[in-house]
């Protein structure tokens, strides 16, 4: 029981920080129509931050202190300038090839994902070697039941969490600009019509989408503290994982999305703890199968017949 | 016109000929003895330079660099200096099969020195093999390594008495009766040590409580945490490499488990005390040398090392100054500088007394050193014990 439930919370644990990463695809997928292939290098920006920011306010020796609002205004520092990123690498490497075929657009991704990835590691950006992510949230145990621990650390990171996907909910479903977000997933061209700003709305997904990622990073960085350099290859099986969860919960459905992310952290984790921890790559890419086999549209996705 | 294209033609065909010919016949430079030859002596080194085990390749460079200039300060190898070339692996197996090739093919070095990591000093053994240029790894512990063939050499203990070490120091001197191992399924190194280990360790009477594995920079270790902990062991086995071990021991104690972990030489890095920060205290690995160790040739090095590079090196540095200084003693000893006689000579190494032990070549290859355990004490990895070799 102790397992199960000990399992059950660091599955939940992880997996709303999929659930976060996942948001970033399928929001750019339901507008765009193309996958984003770069938003998992976002992610690992906002983690890279996080830590450099910390380290430059004198926080990163293991014994310093951070004050309370340290997290905060770290967490809020990552997404400002994950979102620029974001804003940027639309402008300039996805905004020109707006009416180009779609293929060329997810060859950019790719490009622009590489980039990302390897700027990253030069000496003079954050460096080609692991780091330790000084502790910005308080941790302690908070309540302990047969052997079950509970740690603070972990009730803020899967909280943000969900007051972000909430947030989220809200703007997509009962904002101005959520609105104009629906329309133009609908029908681009119908949308401008209608006096929608295509290009902001667009500008304003990449900017929500990486600001998620990178709270994403600060909460993963903060949960895993030894951070791997940014070309690591576990980043990209991350952000492999995240973009699974996407599709299983449907893509281009935001709270499939999260569906998604809940699902792939609870099956990678009963899995490796129950099963086998070798194969725990395969349960998630083992229930993407059976899922496309099962509802190729995703769990609440719907088929849409392309209009011809 | 059509004259004086077909002769440009019929030169450049003539040329080229040339060019092939010269390239496929052996150089005449090889052909002589390439100790009499003039220019420096090539010498080549591939290690992690960056990524998660950077500081292996970093701190084994600063150590072969420290040997080549004693080397050049004290007026070379038969007058010719020795000169460094060096290419970055990142820790991975096909970078290290790339900066291999190149020393071998385009740099044509006389010799090579690397890697850390078993896994690729397997993948740089096998090229130096076919090539016939001697290879000496400064700490790839695997056995596997020098069964590659005569070309390949190392100048440390093997994973098998490493594994031993550790599993009758845990069973000696920390009275651990039951012990769980978490070893990295990518890494030879990883997978070998942990079968040393539990293999030894049953021999004396213990028990394995739990086997679990991860892959090398997976972050979420919980799943094989809470299996082990239902195990309740005495201490945890963790051969991997330091920057997974510092962030297995982040999560070992954040499950609330308080039994001390152990591990092998893949954890000495300055990096661990930095990853693993407090979690890490109290735990205890295998190493190849202390810099405490009072003896005249370690404290020299120590205090060379110190002076230019502003830390107190770890073994892998000294391992790396050790191979340097092997590899340079049997150029000195061997007749000609061909892969055959050179390797010749550094089988022949005899009670070579190096800092990480002294050195001797045994008939696979190997050094036959003692182990010394060191454990975590305020971040600083202090001796603790030493285990002869069986």
């Amino acid at each position: 029981m102790t397992k199960f439930l000990q399992t059950l919370m660091d599955g939940m644990a992880v997996g709303s920080l999929y659930a976060l990463i996942a948001l970033g695809y399928t929001m750019v997928y339901g507008i765009l129509k193309f996958i984003n292939f770069a938003h998992s290098d976002i992610f690992v920006l906002g983690a890279w931050i996080s830590f450099t920011v910390a380290s430059m306010l004198g926080w990163a020796a293991a014994d310093a202190h951070a004050p309370v609002w340290a997290g905060p205004l770290v967490l809020l520092t990552a997404m400002a300038a994950c979102g620029l990123v974001g804003f940027t690498v639309e402008r300039l490497a996805y905004k020109p090839l707006r009416r180009a075929p779609r293929l060329n657009v997810l060859i950019t991704a790719i490009g622009v994902s590489l980039f990302l990835q390897n700027f990253g590691q030069l000496p003079f950006v954050f460096g080609a070697q692991p780091q330790r992510m000084p502790s910005l949230v308080a941790d302690r145990v908070l309540a302990s039941f047969s052997g079950v621990q509970v740690r603070l650390v972990d009730v803020i990171g899967a909280g943000s969490a969900v007051a972000l996907m909430v947030a989220l909910e809200w703007l997509v479903f009962h904002s101005k600009m959520g609105r104009a977000m629906r329309a133009v997933s609908y029908s681009t061209s119908v949308a401008s019509l209608m006096g929608i700003n295509v290009d902001r709305v667009i500008s304003f997904t990449f900017v929500l989408g990486s600001a998620l990622a990178a709270a994403a990073g600060f909460l993963y960085a903060m949960k895993y503290p030894g951070l791997n350099q940014p070309a690591h290859t576990t980043w990209v099986l991350l952000g492999l994982k995240a973009f699974v969860a996407a599709v299983i919960g449907g893509i281009g459905n935001i709270r499939g999305a999260m569906l998604g992310g809940f699902l792939i952290g609870g099956i990678e984790l009963f899995g490796a703890a129950y099963l086998s921890p070798q194969l725990r790559d395969v349960y998630v890419f083992a229930l993407l199968i059976l899922v496309l086999l099962v509802k190729p549209t995703g769990l609440v996705g719907k088929a849409v017949v392309e209009k011809v | 016109m059509a004259h004086f294209t077909l002769s440009t033609l019929a030169r450049a065909l003539g040329a080229l000929a040339v060019s092939a010919a010269a390239a496929f016949a052996p150089s005449p430079a090889a052909a002589q003895d390439p100790k009499k030859a003039d220019g420096p002596i090539l010498i080549g080194h591939y290690g992690s330079l960056t990524g998660s085990e950077a500081t292996f390749g970093q701190n084994t460079s600063r150590g072969i660099r420290i040997a080549v200039k004693e080397i050049n300060d004290a007026g070379g190898i038969g007058g010719r200096k020795v000169e460094l070339k060096e290419y970055d692996t990142q820790g991975k197996t096909q970078e290290a099969g790339s900066a291999v090739t190149r020393l071998l093919t385009s740099d044509k070095v006389s010799a090579l020195l690397g890697e850390v990591a078993s896994s690729l000093s397997i993948t740089g053994g096998k090229l130096a093999q076919k090539y016939s240029v001697p290879m000496i790894t400064p700490s790839s512990t695997n056995p596997q390594v020098t069964r590659i063939g005569n070309m390949v050499f190392r100048v440390c203990f093997l994973d098998d008495f490493q594994g031993y070490a550790m599993a009758k120091f845990a069973y000696d001197d920390l009275k651990a009766k039951k012990v769980a191992i978490l070893f990295d399924q990518a890494q030879t190194y990883s997978k070998g040590l942990a079968e040393f280990f539990s293999k030894s360790f049953r021999e004396l009477g213990g028990k394995i409580s739990a086997e679990q594995a991860f892959t090398g920079g997976d972050q979420d270790f919980s799943a094989q945490l809470t299996t082990i902990r239902e195990t309740n062991p005495d201490a945890i086995y963790v051969p991997g490499y330091y920057t997974d071990a510092g962030n297995i021991a982040l999560q070992v104690r954040k499950l609330g488990i308080t039994a001390p972990l152990l591990g092998g030489d893949g954890w000495d890095s300055p990096k661990l005390a930095e990853i693993g920060g407090g979690a890490i205290e109290g735990s205890f690995y295998t190493n190849h040398y202390s810099h405490q160790d009072p003896r005249g040739e370690v404290q020299e090095f120590v205090r060379k090392y110190t002076e230019t590079y502003g830390q107190v090196p770890d073994a892998l540095a000294a391992l790396g100054y050790d191979s340097a200084r092997v590899l340079f003693a049997a150029m000195k000893a061997s007749p000609t500088l061909e892969g055959k006689d050179l390797a010749a000579a550094i089988a022949a190494t005899k009670d070579f007394q190096g800092v990480a032990g002294t050195i001797t070549i045994d008939k696979n290859r190997n050094a036959r050193k003692p182990a010394v355990i060191v454990e975590m004490k305020g971040g600083v990895p202090t001796y603790r014990a030493t285990v002869q070799p069986k």
